[in-house]
């Protein structure tokens, strides 16, 4: 009962992987292209959960470093595909993911 | 008190990111979305993680947020029709993901150490990460700053109105 009360490093890997299934919920579906980019910020926010809890586990910070790249990465993921969103509505009046069809086989 | 704040902000966690699938309207699914980040912020602070935890509030919450409200804003987008997903998508989907699930958590269980993570020590200070990320990691940091150039370009190219690239060529 005593180590229940304790929090370890599971507790946050079985948050991280709930975040992480809920997004990839998310991604498949959504039709809304604004959501599905959102729910790819909530798959990428649980690996750094992960990653962060990784640094503590073994009392390093690369952890804490590598959860900064992928803080920049995703900032730059959401000014791309934000622009890419706003491009395709230009050209088609939606944003539902299901009228981008123009490489389906 | 640890437990508590740890099931309160895994709470707000869990109970936003299904909000955010479960609203309709996107701008509601962006709100919830930045009460996930705010509360994994939370998280953070409890891991020791300061520094992390003050970036993702200001970049996570406050640049990229509002990014995407900007964006809502912009396609003027209202609540998404809903339509019957294909048998084929349920067919294979529920499966694959009850495995994916049942996998992830087997794995999570079986190999994770269980030590106890004291809260309040504090690895985390800024000074340390900045040596990390200035001497060890200079070279990752500079190509991510490249990166980052690439893409401030690439998405004001995206973004243009398409008149003015025709027009030059034209």
């Amino acid at each position: 009962m005593e180590s229940m009360l304790h929090i370890t490093t599971l507790h946050y890997l079985v948050l991280g992987a709930a975040l992480f299934l809920l997004g990839v919920v998310g991604v498949l579906t959504r039709r809304n292209v604004v959501i599905v980019l959102m729910s790819i910020e909530l798959i990428l926010n649980a690996v750094n959960l992960n990653l962060v809890a990784f640094s503590r586990l073994w009392g390093g910070l690369h952890g804490q470093v590598f959860a900064i790249f992928i803080i920049t990465d995703a900032a730059a993921e959401a000014a791309v595909g934000l622009g890419i969103l706003i491009a395709f509505f230009r050209n088609k009046e939606t944003v539902n993911i299901d009228e981008v069809n123009l490489l389906k086989w | 008190m640890h437990l508590f704040l740890f099931l309160m902000f895994g709470a707000v966690c869990v109970g936003g990111a299904i909000n955010l699938l479960a609203q309709r309207h996107p701008i509601t699914s962006a709100l919830s979305l930045i009460a996930v980040m705010a509360a994994l912020a939370g998280e953070y602070l409890l891991l020791g993680a300061e520094f992390v935890a003050a970036v993702q509030v200001i970049v996570y919450a406050g640049a990229i947020m509002v990014l995407f409200v900007f964006v809502i804003m912009l396609l003027n987008a209202g609540e998404e029709e809903q339509t019957k997903g294909s048998r084929v998508a349920i067919l294979l989907g529920v499966p694959g993901m009850l495995t994916g699930g049942l996998l992830i958590g087997w794995v999570v269980l079986r190999h994770s150490g269980t030590e106890s993570v004291p809260i309040g020590a504090l690895p985390g200070h800024p000074t340390d990460i900045a040596q990390l990320l200035f001497h060890d990691f200079l070279l990752p940091f500079e190509v991510t700053s490249v990166l980052i150039l690439i893409a401030i370009m690439g998405a004001v190219v995206l973004a243009s109105k398409p008149e003015a690239s025709a027009g030059k060529v034209g």
